[in-house]
């Protein structure tokens, strides 16, 4: 979640190894997102991280960090700033993408982003989103909100399964990723993992601590 | 391709894990509205179990001198308000689906009230979403929805109050989607919800349209009903829509005016006329009734906003308070505090005739009344 402390958490999770850092700019009703995901969105707002200080905080962290940076939101903030003017005050504030978590692929299809699918999604909607993604196909692992979970989500695999059949895109897959294991199982099926709830729980230890749990799934992947 | 849009409000905001229950649901819905089966049951139930159709009645002593003012009397509805014409017509739909477990928000509880009662009539299971401060402010319909075998689940997050029991309810419908329904209590939320309950509660205007008519001799100058959400507004302005020569007027709270002072934003899956701030964060709404106090509307009363085709005014606490007192007093009507607003706004209206939605009745308001 975006704040004053980004940039050093950016430049501690690429330390640990991570290839790519999403970057959550937080919205007042966040709908895909669990409680820990939730507080955090409000801690933010609460500390003054609205769009202009979010797009702050995304030239800093770029300032810091040479891997890819992702700003993930709701249509609501693209909505108030315009979505043209938004989508170009990211890219040049350094953002590689962006992901959207209530715009699916058939609302705004002219805005590039990275598209997300689902276990509930039919294989014409994965096909849509495959083919309107921004560079790769975020898999959502459960039917459910974002947050940590026991254990990862046995509609992974099937899903990983049809959305092969349909598109050549690499596929990252992220919800209830918390654990090396998770993250060693998830890697198995598909190109990439996406951790949130659990590295945002690392991050309110500080640096360090983000980056020893970066340095965690890493090993596990390899 | 956009879908379910009025002028550029609506759409489907949602992540892409409802989407397939959404297309679902479409599908399932117009397959109910031309079935002949569904809508004789769907007759049937709203005679026997709701009790329609309901009466229109004439406030001769609330009328100032040289006015007429009928009342649409939803609050004749079995559990008191208008939100049991949508939850019997969703309740059945839910079954043609095979859904056996019903989600559903609330605020002041009329709706939740609602659902929990269409579940145990069919037999559904039922959970609600309620924010802490409402169940605070509402215990007794806390207590009917247990009554009724719902369970309720607090929740904690923000205000305590309708927004965050909405976002709630929908989070439920996402982790839950592939068993269970969600029965949206207001013409809001992704489409297709703002049309179902548009169609579900235009009963009540096809009604009142006829027995204006019956009881005037001609239709009424102006219709006028209070907007939280704005599903009895929209369901008794659709009786009127073609009468270019009838006012459509909306009464929102003064501290809850989503069209008189938002701004276009998305919130709850759709495109609408918000209280946000200048980043689309949505605002807090403030009002003395629970029904009302929600910073979000209909999006077809924003774009009939946009038209022209209907006004939207605004009424505060005070207003709705007196208008309380008043009609309790001449006319021996407890009204619900949300109606209360559009009766305020009826009396001082420049019209001969007024046509008010009186949406619920004013029981569960009792306490916040006294306490004045």
């Amino acid at each position: 979640m975006a704040g004053s402390q980004t940039p050093d958490l950016a430049a501690a999770a690429v330390a640990g190894g991570a290839d790519l850092i999403e970057i959550g700019f937080p919205f007042s009703d966040p709908l895909a997102d669990g409680p820990a995901i939730r507080r955090a969105a409000e801690r933010a707002l609460a500390e003054g991280m609205g769009t202009a200080a979010c797009l702050d905080c995304l030239r800093r962290t770029s300032e810091r960090v040479a891997v890819p940076l992702v700003p993930m939101t709701y249509a609501a903030l693209l909505e108030a700033y315009g979505w043209e003017v938004f989508a170009s005050e990211i890219e040049n504030a350094g953002a590689e993408s962006l992901i959207v978590a209530d715009l699916p692929a058939d609302e705004r299809p002219e805005l590039r982003r990275v598209q997300l699918v689902a276990p509930t999604s039919t294989n014409e909607r994965i096909a849509l989103a495959a083919e309107r993604t921004d560079g790769w196909l975020y898999l959502v692992t459960l039917t459910g909100t974002t947050g940590a979970r026991r254990e990862l989500s046995p509609a992974l695999e099937p899903l990983v399964a049809r959305a092969r059949r349909l598109t050549d895109v690499p596929l990252y897959a992220g919800f209830g990723i918390s654990t090396p294991a998770h993250a060693a199982a998830a890697a198995e099926l598909a190109d990439g993992i996406v951790v949130g709830s659990a590295a945002l729980a690392a991050a309110c230890e500080g640096a360090s601590a983000l980056e020893r749990f970066v340095a965690s799934l890493r090993a596990a992947l390899s | 391709m956009n879908v379910g849009l009025y002028g550029d409000y609506g759409g489907r905001y949602v992540p892409e894990t409802l989407i397939p229950a959404l297309e679902e649901l479409t599908r399932g819905w117009e397959a109910a509205r031309a079935d002949a089966g569904f809508l004789a049951e769907l007759d049937s139930l709203l005679k026997r179990y709701v009790g329609r159709p309901t009466p229109l009645d004439e406030a001769a002593r609330f009328a100032p001198a040289g006015k007429r003012i009928l009342l649409k009397r939803e609050d004749l509805c079995h559990t008191g308000a208008h939100k049991i014409n949508n939850a019997v017509g969703q309740a059945l739909l839910a079954g043609r689906l095979g859904k056996h477990r019903v989600v559903a928000e609330t605020g002041a509880g009329q709706h939740g009230v609602a659902t929990a009662t269409v579940c145990a009539r069919f037999g559904l299971d039922c959970v609600i979403h309620m924010g802490a401060e409402d169940m605070r402010r509402q215990r007794p319909n806390v207590d009917r929805m247990k009554l009724l075998g719902a369970e309720v689940c607090p929740v904690e997050f923000g205000t305590k109050t309708l927004k965050e029991a909405t976002s709630e309810a929908i989070r439920d419908w996402i982790a839950n989607v592939e068993t269970t329904y969600y029965l949206i209590g207001s013409c809001v939320g992704p489409h297709p919800y703002p049309a179902i309950v548009r169609e579900l509660q235009a009963v009540i205007g096809h009604e009142a349209r006829a027995q204006a008519f019956e009881a005037l001799g001609r239709l009424p100058g102006a219709v006028v009903a209070c907007v939280g959400g704005g599903s009895n507004a929209i369901g008794l302005f659709a009786g009127f829509l073609e009468d270019e020569g009838v006012r459509l007027i909306g009464v929102e709270a003064e501290g809850a005016a989503s069209l008189a002072s938002g701004r276009p934003a998305v919130l709850h899956g759709s495109r609408s006329s918000v209280l946000a701030d200048a980043d689309g964060q949505i605002l807090d709404a403030h009002s003395i009734s629970a029904g009302l106090d929600y910073p979000g509307v209909g999006p077809e009363h924003a774009h009939l906003r946009d038209t022209g085709r209907a006004e939207y005014v605004t009424a505060t606490d005070e207003q709705a308070l007196a208008a309380f007192r008043r009609l309790a007093a001449t006319e021996g009507i407890l009204p619900a505090l949300e109606p209360a607003h559009a009766l305020a706004r009826a009396l001082d209206l420049d019209a001969e005739t007024v046509l008010v939605g009186l949406s619920g009745r004013g029981d569960k308001d009792l306490a916040e009344v006294l306490a004045r």
